[in-house]
């Protein structure tokens, strides 16, 4: 209706709108596979010629506004549980597969007084003596690595000291951006994020042992408006291109 | 510089100017001309957005608009897309957020007519439209100048409800507004630095216009 209105009333602008074109499928990625996934979508328009739409975000947002009804064909989700969520509400296809394994990490900005210490134990004598004034991670409520940030914290018995001096990213992306932008002492991140070229110039990172928080496993759908590229984009998540890009980001295979 | 964003957003605010201009003088000329009970609360009603969380407008026309909504149900069968997460959307939204800067400055310049003039007009057998047409318009054209502009570059900056009901779907509702918020995400700063700058230049020359046009207003009054 509007689109109609747009178009006689406006410059002819609406034809060179999109980059990426705009019949190109809309991809729902959670924050994390930020610098992995661009990557692998390069590699898949260069083995086949198509193009994709990524859009990052949060996950839990990603899960309502698929269930609103927005015009994603595929959804990378960082926590399992959203996908079968929307896949029972019959939103999707089929309740996918998983695509990998997320890791956490530990980032210290350079001039911060805390430790490189995984098991976070620095992290809990920093708490109480006050070396760390902001500490930063995703918030827990929606995002998954802020969950399992939580659960770290937790296990290392440093969350009650911490949790006052928290700064809450929207995503793991923006968490990040808060833990080495010098703002914070630190911050519990994805490890694919630490990785990047991006953010290694900024900050050091040490790797959380994955005994310390329940695994994210990461699954991916394709949803109930998936046409033949987005389908073609799920298979080639599945193939060994892409799992050496995930591998090399920092992410582990899913079992 | 992601001129994909840019020029969305350009397209955007010439959508939301094109359809707020008539209903802002129709609306403005009404409450400027018109004396009723109750037009404090009205008046309150179209001023809202101005005090209004942008989340909070965001939220309910999420609600109102999504996929579990009669609208919403409604929209996607008789248009094949839902309303939501598209340009139309966010169209829609602005409209609706935009409402109190393109009514309350043609309101002024319509409240600065005297009313005799109006009257003058009748008495020479000018019609109503006639009247707003060839006296009125003419004499608001400052008002309409600025409520324009507010309305352009306020569509501009928007991004709470972007947010909300937009998706951040490139090329259809990622507004440039919230091209710099991902770029900040994504630790790319001199994307984030240029555009941001280009909104500071728009921004400055917006505010330079509607400046510019009630300077000249007060020297035609005098």
């Amino acid at each position: 209706m509007l689109q109609g209105f747009v178009a006689w009333t406006l410059w002819p602008m609406a034809s060179d709108l999109a980059a990426a074109p705009a019949d190109a499928p809309l991809i729902a990625a959670a924050a994390d596979l930020r610098f992995a996934l661009d990557e692998i979508a390069a590699d898949f328009r260069r083995a086949t010629g198509q193009d994709v739409r990524i859009v990052y975000g949060s996950s839990g947002n990603f899960r309502r506004q698929i269930a609103e009804g927005a015009p994603f064909e595929l959804f990378l989700s960082a926590d399992e549980s959203y996908i079968v969520a929307l896949a029972r509400e019959g939103f999707m296809i089929d309740d996918g597969v998983p695509y990998a394994i997320g890791r956490i990490a530990l980032v210290v900005p350079a001039g911060s007084p805390l430790k490189l210490d995984g098991e976070l134990v620095d992290l809990a004598a920093a708490a109480s003596d006050g070396r760390v004034r902001r500490f930063a991670i995703a918030n827990p409520e929606h995002a998954p690595y802020g969950r399992a940030a939580r659960e770290a914290l937790q296990k290392a018995r440093a969350w009650d000291a911490l949790q006052d001096r928290l700064v809450l990213g929207e995503n793991v992306a923006q968490a990040t951006q808060f833990a080495v932008s010098g703002g914070a002492q630190g911050g519990i991140v994805a490890l694919s994020l630490a990785r990047s070229p991006e953010v290694a110039g900024r900050a050091r990172f040490v790797v959380i042992p994955d005994q310390m928080h329940a695994p994210l496993v990461q699954r991916m759908a394709l949803t109930r408006r998936a046409q033949s590229t987005a389908r073609e984009f799920y298979a080639y998540l599945q193939g060994p291109q892409a799992r050496a890009v995930f591998l090399r980001h920092g992410f582990a295979a899913p079992a | 510089m992601d001129t994909t964003a840019l020029l969305l957003s350009l397209k955007l605010a010439a959508c939301t100017v094109a359809i707020l201009a008539p209903v802002g003088i129709l609306v403005a000329r009404w409450l400027a001309t018109r004396e009723f009970a109750g037009k404090p609360f009205v008046e309150a009603a179209f001023a809202l957005p101005l005090v209004l969380p942008p989340t909070v407008l965001g939220y309910y026309l999420l609600v109102a608009l999504g996929g579990h909504s009669p609208l919403g149900r409604w929209y996607e069968a008789t248009f094949g897309h839902p309303l939501v997460f598209t340009f139309d959307g966010l169209v829609v939204a602005s409209v609706i957020f935009n409402l109190p800067f393109a009514i309350q400055p043609v309101q002024r310049a319509f409240e600065a007519i005297p009313e005799d003039l109006r009257h003058a007009a009748a008495c020479c057998g000018l019609t109503g439209l006639q009247s707003l047409w060839r006296i009125e318009l003419p004499l608001a054209w400052a008002g309409l100048v600025t409520g324009a502009v507010l309305t352009f570059a306020h569509t501009l900056g928007e991004f709470g409800v972007v947010l909300m009901v937009g998706g951040s779907i490139p090329g259809e509702t990622k507004t440039i507004a919230i091209a710099i918020y991902d770029r900040v995400q994504a630790f790319d700063s001199p994307g984030a630095g240029v555009m941001s700058a280009v909104l500071l230049l728009l921004s400055v020359v917006a505010i330079g216009i509607t400046f510019l046009a009630s300077a000249k207003r007060r020297r035609h009054g005098s």
